[in-house]
């Protein structure tokens, strides 16, 4: 049995940021799973998402499933320019953890599954879940994260590790 | 807006020696050919819970991915579904006593669009105890697709030593399913 999940990368934002990319990520793994808490500094909730290698086309979609403390509900997002994972809050910091599979493969489109906790105590919160499905067959080596248009606020923590079956 | 933070993360780790508490145990990848099942055996009893992730493809649309554990074919399953297909979320309890449900539904008539699933079985040796799974799976399609929830309860106190997952058509070419150990203290 070999030992994996190993770290590949990690940060925590000292300054706000638009975006943090994951770049250079070796194909050495079976799939990634990126953990993030974090904070939107702008002056409204919006969504964190990802794009893969830099691409800014209409090639991702995903589909959401969440509950807000009285009733849950589903979304989705149709041929959009990034994969949603999770939602994020301006008021506390909201963890995230993204499992991105097969990502090196070159014959599939990429799927990730991620779990997310919006805990806004006491006017407003949510769990949710998600997939994305990136269409291409690239092997994922890039990944921007950015939360809307807005910022993440400094303290916001960012890791990515490795998983590599044998 | 600040300026974004571009490529100061970059990740050359190309494997080495891990310290971590998970470990790979086996991996089953279909072939051209299809497969009726996935099948993990001997399953090894030195862990504390198991991870099973990968993605799935199946020949016909509609089918879902079940599990049987240790070849028990009895009533002795049952499943909650919490489920979201884009405009509604769904709770079920699916009536399949002789399996346990991993996910809502799974698509994928072609290599098109895979199945992402996450299952982790708690405490799988334990004989003082029921076994529970939970997994987190997803398929979206670009237009269509469902995400899931879904908790699976085998009523055995005897530990886990074999998995199979199948889905009653056969798994597509680029099904990949891997095994994993997490040590306790």
């Amino acid at each position: 049995m070999t030992a994996t999940y190993d770290c590949i990368a990690t940060t925590t934002l000292s300054s706000t940021a638009s975006t943090v990319t994951f770049s250079s990520i070796s194909g050495s793994f079976t799939d990634l799973v990126l953990v993030i808490t974090t904070k939107d500094s702008g002056t409204g909730a919006n969504w964190t998402a990802l794009q893969f290698n830099s691409d800014t086309g209409s090639n991702y979609s995903w589909t959401q499933l969440g509950g807000n403390g009285s009733t849950a509900s589903s979304t989705r997002g149709t041929s959009t320019t990034n994969l949603r994972v999770g939602a994020i809050s301006t008021t506390s910091y909201t963890p995230a953890i993204i499992h991105i599979m097969n990502y090196s493969n070159t014959t599939t489109n990429k799927t990730a599954v991620s779990r997310n906790s919006l805990a806004d105590y006491p006017t407003s919160g949510s769990a949710s879940a998600f997939v994305g499905l990136w269409r291409s067959t690239s092997a994922i080596t890039s990944i921007d994260i950015s939360v809307g248009g807005q910022d993440f606020a400094s303290g916001s923590t960012f890791t990515l590790y490795g998983i590599k079956s044998e | 807006m600040t300026p974004p933070i571009l490529g100061i993360f970059a990740s050359a780790v190309t494997g080495g020696v891990s310290t971590t508490s998970f470990e790979s145990i086996a991996t089953v990848s279909v072939g051209s050919g299809g497969a009726a099942d996935i099948t993990f055996s001997s399953i090894p009893s030195s862990y504390t819970h198991l991870q099973i992730r990968g993605i799935v493809f199946t020949t016909t649309t509609d089918y879902s991915p079940v599990v049987q554990v240790n070849g028990d074919t009895g009533s002795n399953y049952s499943s909650h579904i919490l489920n979201g297909n884009g405009s509604a979320a769904t709770g079920s309890r699916p009536n399949s006593p002789t399996e346990g449900v991993l996910f809502g539904k799974s698509y994928a008539a072609s290599d098109t669009y895979p199945t992402g699933l996450v299952i982790d079985i708690l405490d799988y040796k334990d004989t003082n105890k029921y076994k529970t799974m939970r997994t987190l799976g997803g398929n979206d399609r670009n237009g269509t697709g469902e995400v899931s929830l879904v908790s699976t309860l085998w009523m055995s106190t005897s530990a886990i030593t074999s998995i199979k997952i199948y889905a009653g058509v056969n798994w597509k070419q680029y099904t990949t399913l891997a095994l994993y150990g997490i040590k306790g203290a």
